[in-house]
């Protein structure tokens, strides 16, 4: 090894510590101020205590918009994966002109802006008539998990071989049990990830559902941005270090299913 | 191949997923379009001709490209190493290095920018880092300016550089860089010429994403610099959220509409480019 490449070398991985720590800053930040003492974000803090979780519960409106958030996050990554399951399967089976645009389609909606997207909702819903934030809210989040689920399912399923559920029901199955004992069972995986990411997806949004919130009905991320804009304290660090935590606890449920490095490859 | 195409019902399955999102995404974006080019007599300009004409909205744009050029700069100058790093890597360094880079990317934006907000202050990490390590000789504010706003938008979307670079370099043949090596090709040359081709289309992807991105943020501007500073995507939201002036909200929007698609169709055609000459 030369010495340029060997001073490379070395600068690359000096370069990706550094980026794995400039990575985790703001998570830390948020854990260690939420068991922080004082309530003026001191870092490090003087002192350390557990009031800023006790008082979650009497932050008004904390659990109602957390309550609607998974409310919205389970319903639209439901129907996504019901229809989006569909139609991956469709365009992973079919053979149909037209299939790479349909699929190019039902990704789309994440190349676009999200204020983009909850203005054309907004103006459309209006138009319609539709007043209902809870249903606007569900119907504008389909249209955001669905890329996910499309996009995850549709390489599982090019890459499944669907032979296996020929040689199953020459072996005896029926064509329900053939997708019952063969094919779930081998995308489970594929099926959960893309799952989590969509329902992941829809809890942090708040590019569109900003423009659906009122007074009674927000979402998570929507009712903490109030927050944090009107009386920043050390709780709004409280519910961030809960989130943190779920979230490292479903993708370590991802890596025991399907490891991690196939998620960031796909 | 004669192949007439004959329908086939698997199709049916697609036909649920295509009628919501056409007319629940497709139509909805394409009459938010339509509206910004009509008034009552039909077609017209006017709606951006009068945008464009307010000197104030050249400072919005230019705010808008200027900040998302250094974040995405930002992104690839510390992406593209941590990139090489993750492929190389093997084992448990590998596993922590890919929590790294996604439970960030899964933890909402409010929760970073908010964390973000605490680290950029008079007291915060990065003013104590610059002071210690002599590059500033005080403690200075860093929220509330163009400098902070990059270094958090450029933390919120560094895995949208990674990920794509880590799974272009994933299939690039390693042979490759020891061939040239023992044919005699020089480090620097190795680099430029074998090196950075092969990452090419996923430099092209990660750097279309996190500019797009950029030019659209929205919660991280608003927390990180305030209101006097302006880009498309904050007029945007204020122009539906406070200031209840929806024509000017719909042409920002659809400038910002545009922008992303011509973003997505650049790297399309230079992505293309790579495939041909190779």
């Amino acid at each position: 090894m030369t010495l340029t490449e060997r001073s490379a070398n070395i600068a690359v991985w000096v370069i990706a510590a550094a980026t794995v720590v400039f990575l985790l800053t703001p998570l830390v930040v948020a854990v260690v101020v939420s068991f922080g003492s004082s309530n003026l974000f001191t870092l490090p803090p003087p002192g350390w205590s557990m009031r800023w979780y006790q008082r979650l519960m009497n932050v008004r409106g904390l659990s109602s918009s957390l309550l609607v958030s998974v409310q919205i996050a389970a319903v639209a990554t439901f129907v996504s994966m019901l229809i989006g399951g569909m139609a991956a399967t469709a365009l992973a089976r079919g053979r149909f002109a037209g299939r790479e645009a349909i699929a190019a389609f039902l990704t789309s909606p994440l190349m676009l802006p999200g204020l983009v997207l909850g203005i054309a909702f907004l103006q459309a819903f209006r138009f319609a008539g539709l007043r209902d934030v809870w249903l606007s809210l569900a119907l504008a989040h389909v249209v955001i998990t669905i890329p996910y689920i499309a996009r995850t399912l549709y390489s599982a399923l090019t890459l499944f071989d669907f032979s296996l559920i020929d040689a199953a029901r020459t072996l005896g199955c029926s064509a329900p049990q053939a997708v019952t004992r063969v094919l779930i069972p081998n995308l489970a995986p594929a099926f959960l990830t893309s799952g989590i990411f969509a329902f992941l997806a829809s809890m942090d949004n708040y590019a569109v559902s900003i423009f659906f919130t009122n007074a009674w009905t927000k979402t998570l991320p929507i009712q903490m941005l109030n927050l944090v804009e009107e009386q920043p304290d050390p709780t709004i660090a409280a519910i961030s270090s809960l989130l943190i935590g779920l979230v490292l606890l479903l993708l370590l449920l991802c890596e025991r299913m399907v490891g991690l490095r196939k998620i960031a490859e796909m | 191949m004669t192949t007439k195409l004959r329908f086939d019902p698997v199709l049916l399955l697609a036909v649920p997923a295509a009628i919501y999102m056409v007319i629940v995404f497709a139509i909805p974006v394409l009459w938010l379009v339509a509206r910004g080019f009509m008034d009552a007599d039909g077609f017209t300009l006017s709606n951006y001709i009068k945008f464009l004409s307010e000197p104030f909205n050249w400072v919005v744009i230019g705010n808008t490209l200027r900040v998302a050029f250094w974040t995405t700069v930002v992104c690839l100058a510390l992406g593209y190493p941590t990139a090489v790093a993750l492929a190389r890597s093997k084992g448990a360094v590998q596993v922590a290095m890919l929590i790294a880079i996604i439970l960030p990317l899964s933890v909402g934006v409010v929760v970073k920018t908010f964390a973000w907000q605490i680290v950029l202050r008079r007291d915060g990490i990065v003013a104590a880092l610059l002071v210690a390590t002599g590059v500033w000789d005080e403690p200075k504010l860093l929220l509330f300016t163009e400098h902070g706003l990059v270094m958090g938008a450029a933390n919120v979307f560094l895995p949208f550089m990674i990920l794509p670079i880590y799974s272009v370099l994933k299939l690039a043949d390693p042979n490759l860089q020891d061939a040239a090596a023992t044919l005699g090709a020089p480090p620097v040359f190795r680099f430029f010429n074998v090196a950075l081709p092969l990452a090419m289309p996923g430099i092209i992807g990660g750097v279309s994403i996190v500019f797009s991105l950029a030019t659209s943020m929205y919660v991280i501007p608003s927390l990180l610099i305030g209101d006097r500073f302006q880009t498309l995507a904050t007029l945007t939201g204020r122009a539906f959220l406070l200031m209840r002036n929806e024509a000017l909200g719909a042409t920002t929007a659809t400038i910002l509409l545009f922008l992303a698609v011509a973003i997505v169709a650049c790297s399309a055609l230079l992505s293309r480019g790579k495939g041909d000459s190779r």
